[in-house]
């Protein structure tokens, strides 16, 4: 249980982008900021449609907001 | 501590306090093991169907207060909806509440197979829909702190 091989740079990406807050990205993309929270703490991996939605509120290619594990 | 993780903590602590508080109201007016009667099991099917209204509603009232609390505390407003995340959780605690209740359920069937007084039947019951609640709202706690 807990971390998961799928990682992310949602944390880095969200102050990039005008530091939108955790509560912004979820309201976003229709989650809770719970899990925003456990995405980025690597505690959760998402579906493939929130993996889309998330990379979408970015303006980013699936692969430049997730990775696999071997990439960290 | 976020919103879920605290709610989960809350239904647990509520859900001892009225089981335990029933259980102590309801001691004094405990049928006599030795006894079976008719009485019996209208005492266990009142025991039953008054702890589910009751935990029902006072799980409604908690939870009310719970909110008003945890919005004037925070100043954030509790999630409306539930999520995947959400859904995933709450998946995985019905399945352990579930397969605790089975056990209990079984063993209830088991000890009148065994020829133990129907009473003792009602309390394996009984018992293991309070540990298959609790249970439920540990595997929450625990998905909700420690990820899925």
């Amino acid at each position: 249980m807990g971390s998961t091989l799928v990682s992310n740079h949602i944390r880095k990406l969200r102050f990039n982008h005008d530091e939108m807050t955790q509560q912004q990205l979820a309201d976003r993309v229709g989650v809770t900021r719970q899990t925003i929270v456990a995405l980025e703490k690597g505690n959760y991996s998402p579906s493939l449609e929130l993996a889309f939605r998330i990379a979408r509120a970015f303006n980013l290619p699936l692969e430049e907001v997730f990775f696999y594990g071997e990439n960290t | 501590m976020t919103y879920q993780e605290k709610k989960s903590i809350v239904s647990l602590i509520s859900t001892i306090l009225i089981f335990g508080f029933y259980c102590l109201y309801m001691y004094p007016q405990f049928p006599e093991w030795k006894v079976e009667s008719t009485e019996t099991f209208r005492f266990w099917g009142s025991f039953v169907l008054i702890l589910m209204l009751i935990s029902i509603v006072a799980h409604i009232i908690i939870s009310i207060i719970f909110n008003i609390v945890y919005r004037i505390t925070t100043r954030e407003i509790e999630p409306k909806f539930a999520d995947e995340l959400d859904k995933l959780i709450e998946l995985k605690a019905y399945r352990i509440s579930f397969f605790v209740f089975i056990v209990g359920f079984l063993l209830a069937m088991g000890s009148l197979v065994i020829d133990r007084p129907s009473q003792a039947m009602f309390i394996i019951l009984i018992a293991s829909g309070f540990l298959s609640d609790l249970t439920g709202s540990v595997t929450k706690l625990y998905h909700y702190r420690k990820g899925v």
